[in-house]
């Protein structure tokens, strides 16, 4: 059998914008990231492996993994009950409440930066009631899960939102009818179907979480050793002219931030295996 | 059971009586004050109202009080101080060329948009799905990378870096860096926003334009784009917030030339980092404002798209 | 104007929708293309229009009028295509639909505002959506929609009009009074029309001929009495309407079930055959007493009185289930009930011997 790339249709304009996209998409996207391998791979062994364990860069990790897992967590729980409330219940003022959970996406990750600073430091709004009590935030480990966890939280909840909606009332009713309360309901009924989406919102905010730059930059004070993150390191060793440095890092970050996002594909992949197999 | 009850009384009542009808009114009215119990799919009511407050509280507290917070800031020192701030040589600068790199950015990629979704959600070919992965890239990778990725190019010790410079061209640190990776962070927002509302139109439409003599860019412009028209938006005003709110990626190939190569977002950073707190926060309540805007834009986008595939839902009742 | 298509194929993937397909739909007919899913029936429509391409072969040809179109682009043939689904422009208003044909026209042959409207305005009268103009497709009825698809088609004046299922979508009643006015329409109008559909009741109703489609081919073409009343094949015998199916023995020109015979001059060989007698539950009568001839004794298994004509089903040795359709007066007359012993007489079967004998 022939093989053909594609299907015949009588709507024209396939080679010219496919052509466009992929052209496109080479020049702005793949020519550019692939640099980062190049680079890399020039660079030698020995040169690259000290590059990246050096025990400045290594803390740097511990900080953006450690947080950025903590973070996210965090969002898990507190996305899950945002979205959860903003679909199945009615309170007023709910579509600005809503609306409110992108503010991340649409704020300029800097704006958000110095105005989290603002709010967690010693004066600030929140800071001044916190600080006193023993809790450090800004300039501290805190306050880079602070922001991460502002970042990451709409990821968690518009992957959540659609899921809690499409599910079925019916499947709850009968879990009802017969007999389970309403916490093994969402223990057995709910949490399975909507865990698929989770796992996704979990990737998405955790990859953001450890990519994050301008929202982070500032309440963590950049203190070496304690609360310097990983892209703040690359865009140190930048500023030193050391190119080869930053890329060799910034090399082991994408591939951390494709790790994770392929290892919940698998996951996701494997939970719908599994259910076409008991089907 | 209940039918063989029905019949049963229906029997003995006289035939054409509304008796059974009443009956059961009788019977709700005497139940209903009684069935006021929680239904199968509900959470007792503490349990909704305490999530209803967590809820409202979490986003107030740790989304709402930082957006504020800029304006609080920025208004500290009243308005006369607010104003300055933007009486400043290097915050025009800073506007003009957020300005510049958002109209050159957002063009590019609505035509990108437009084009990708075009072959992609209208046609079927191989290798569709990786395609779409690959749009979505930037998605994954840091804002910083993306710079990176840049000098790496187009840098002093990129791979073009010495030709450019024999040419007398020069990209990093210059406007050129900060749109081509402008370009690169906003690439997949219009895209993204159409493909898959396009994807779920098919193509009839486009196949009835076309029998009825239609040639490609009348069936694209007249049927295909005003189908599109409220997601292109919505995208156009993503892409556009994130064109002029990019912080990581144009700092890394700007080089903060103040005056000259700062955008509004770079430009809230040196005033940070000079302690000039107000002007910082006055720079930056125009970007905020700039976000509630964009939100503001997509609940009222999302409400078009919402009504009228409502309305498209009742129409489907009635046959 | 006749359409004519000669020796077409077409495979998508490893799966063949035409094999080598001819056919001539002549000037001013409404031919029915019949078939169950998959059986190629719009693949043919949409080849037709130019909506798909035949696999290249230099045989294969398509003629509009003698002429050929084999190589001219949907928008150049002069088609008008009714979708399943409409395909109404969801954005644009009534008027604006049925106007769009027009409107897109080259500059030079594009007819004058007024002459548009006048010719919308004339349409939206033959559709019966006279003062809908400024309505949204989302703001119909189905049947309005479909009817408004029609109008868009046949607004450009194709030469030909094509319909794929137009009434797929609709309710049984809807469909029904559809029907009847596309029949009216096509007595109106002439346009040379093909007619796409799975509903036999349909195609039977409504085509001068139909065109009975399986397996990416064609099975027969005849007018719908020639196919109901003489199928050329087992396929056609069975897909329309309700049937009888037995397996019988063949032999020196004689079919025979149990107790009953056919004539079949086909096979005159004395060595026996399996065969099939088809019969449909209308061509069978029922009696309570034998008569001269022998017929199929049978015990009544189960009644339906409900609808216009009564049905039988009756339990007969070495058969599967037989179905009676009898007349209300004949069945009152007969007044069955489960368990009697009767007698079943075929006014009308047809044989087959199948070509492979499984």
């Amino acid at each position: 059998m022939s093989r053909t790339f594609r299907q015949y249709s009588v709507i024209p304009g396939f080679g010219l914008t496919l052509g466009y996209t992929i052209t496109y998409l080479s020049l702005i996207v793949l020519i550019p990231l692939s640099m980062l391998f190049f680079r890399t791979a020039g660079m030698g062994w020995e040169r690259f492996w000290s590059t990246i364990s050096d025990p400045r860069v290594v803390a740097s990790y511990k900080l953006t993994f450690g947080a950025s897992l903590i973070a996210t967590l965090i969002n898990v729980v507190f996305g899950g009950i945002v979205a959860w409330t903003l679909v199945r219940y009615k309170f007023p003022g709910k579509t600005l409440i809503d609306a409110m959970v992108d503010l991340p996406f649409a704020i300029p990750t800097a704006v958000s930066g110095i105005a989290l600073t603002a709010v967690y430091s010693k004066n600030g709004w929140i800071g001044q009631y916190l600080e006193p009590m023993g809790f450090k935030i800004a300039f501290a480990y805190p306050g880079v899960v602070v922001a991460m966890t502002f970042i990451g939280l709409p990821f968690v909840v518009r992957t959540l939102q659609p899921a809690i909606e499409d599910l079925h009332k019916e499947n709850e009713e009968a879990s009802a009818s017969l007999g389970a309360t309403r916490l093994q309901t969402f223990r057995y009924v709910i949490l399975p179907a909507i865990l698929p989406s989770l796992l996704t919102g979990f990737a998405m905010a955790f990859a953001r979480a450890l990519g994050e730059y301008g929202s982070i930059v500032f309440i963590s004070g950049n203190l070496p050793m304690k609360t310097e993150i990983t892209t703040w390191i690359i865009t140190q060793k930048l500023d030193q002219y050391d190119t080869e440095g930053a890329t060799a890092i910034a090399l082991v970050m994408l591939l951390s931030s494709f790790a994770v996002l392929f290892t919940i594909n698998a996951i996701q992949w494997w939970i719908s295996q599994r259910h076409r197999g008991v089907s | 059971m209940s039918g063989d009850a029905k019949v049963a009384r229906n029997d003995s009542q006289l035939p054409g009586s509304q008796q059974p009808a009443s009956d059961l009114q009788a019977d709700v009215k005497i139940r209903q004050p009684a069935t006021r119990f929680r239904g199968a799919t509900e959470e007792p009511v503490w349990i909704r109202y305490s999530l209803i407050f967590l809820t409202v509280s979490f986003l107030v507290f740790f989304l709402f009080l930082p957006l504020l917070s800029v304006f609080a800031e920025a208004f500290r020192k009243g308005v006369n101080a607010y104003l300055a701030a933007f009486n400043d040589r290097a915050a025009l600068a800073a506007i003009k060329l957020t300005l510049i790199t958002a109209a050159i950015a957002v063009p590019l990629n609505i035509v990108f948009g437009l084009a990708a979704s075009w072959s992609i959600a209208k046609f079927e070919f191989w290798g569709k799905s990786f395609l779409l992965t690959l749009i979505d890239l930037p998605f994954a990778v840091s804002p910083v990378i993306s710079g990176l990725i840049f000098v790496l190019l187009f840098g002093a010790q990129g791979l073009l870096g010495p030709w450019l410079t024999s040419q007398g061209i020069q990209i990093i640190f210059a406007v050129p860096g900060i749109v081509i990776a402008t370009i690169f962070v906003t690439f997949p927002f219009v895209a993204r926003e159409i493909i898959p509302l396009m994807h779920e139109q098919g193509t009839e439409e486009e196949q009835a334009a076309i029998t009825l003599g239609a040639n490609g860019w009348q069936t694209f412009w007249y049927v295909t784009l005003p189908n599109v028209r409220w997601a292109l938006l919505y995208g156009v005003i993503l892409c556009n917030a994130r064109a002029m709110g990019e912080f990581g990626a144009v700092s890394v190939v700007s080089g903060h030339l103040r005056g000259k190569t700062n955008t509004l977002p770079l430009h809230v950073e040196i005033l940070h980092n000079e302690f000039n707190f107000v002007a910082a926060f006055a720079v930056a309540s125009l970007l905020a404002l700039l976000g509630v805007v964009t939100l503001a834009a997509k609940i009222y986008v999302e409400s078009r798209v919402r009504s009228t595939s409502t309305s498209e839902d009742l129409s489907s009742l009635d046959h | 104007m006749s359409i004519e298509v000669k020796h077409l194929s077409k495979t998508f993937g490893s799966f063949k929708a035409l094999e080598d397909v001819s056919l001539r739909v002549n000037d001013g007919e409404l031919v029915a293309l019949l078939g169950p899913s998959g059986s190629g029936k719009t693949t043919l429509l949409r080849i037709i229009a130019g909506l798909e391409t035949p696999d290249p072969n230099p045989e294969s040809e398509i003629l509009f009028h003698e002429a050929h179109v084999t190589a001219s682009p949907v928008g150049k043939r002069g088609v008008g295509f009714v979708f399943q689904h409409y395909a109404l422009f969801r954005h644009m208003s009534v008027y604006d639909n049925i106007a769009f044909g027009l409107r897109v026209r080259p500059r030079a042959n594009r007819p004058s505002r007024e002459s548009i409207r006048d010719r919308v305005n004339h349409l939206l009268k033959l559709i019966q959506l006279e003062g809908f103009g400024n309505r949204y497709p989302s703001q119909l009825s189905g049947g309005q929609r479909q009817r408004v698809a029609l109008a868009r088609a046949i607004a450009v004046e194709p030469q030909v009009l094509l319909l794929d299922e137009p009434f797929g979508a609709l309710d049984a009643k809807v469909r029904k009074g559809l029907r009847d006015w596309l029949r009216r329409l096509h007595d109106e109008i002439h346009l040379t029309s093909v007619l796409v559909t799975h509903d036999q009741e349909e195609a039977l109703e409504v085509a001068d001929r139909v065109v009975v489609m399986n397996k990416a081919k064609i099975e027969q073409v005849g007018t719908p009495e020639e196919v109901f009343h003489q199928p050329a094949s087992q396929f056609v015998m069975e897909f329309l309407g309700q049937v009888n199916i037995f397996r019988c023995r063949v032999k020196a020109g004689t079919a025979s079930l149990g107790t009953l015979t056919f004539e079949y001059p086909n096979y005159q060989e004395s060595s026996e055959k399996d065969a099939i007698v088809y019969m449909r539950p209308h061509d069978l009568e029922i009696k309570r007493r034998q008569r001269n001839e022998p017929g199929l004794m049978a015990k009544v298994s189960r009644l339906n009185p409900a609808g216009a004509f009564a049905r039988v089903f009756l339990h007969a040795d070495g058969v599967d289930e037989i179905q009676v359709e009898l007349p209300q007066d004949q069945y009152r007359e007969l007044a069955l009930s489960p368990g009697d012993v009767v007698y079943v007489y075929p006014k009308n079967a047809r044989v087959f011997v199948p070509d492979f004998v499984i």
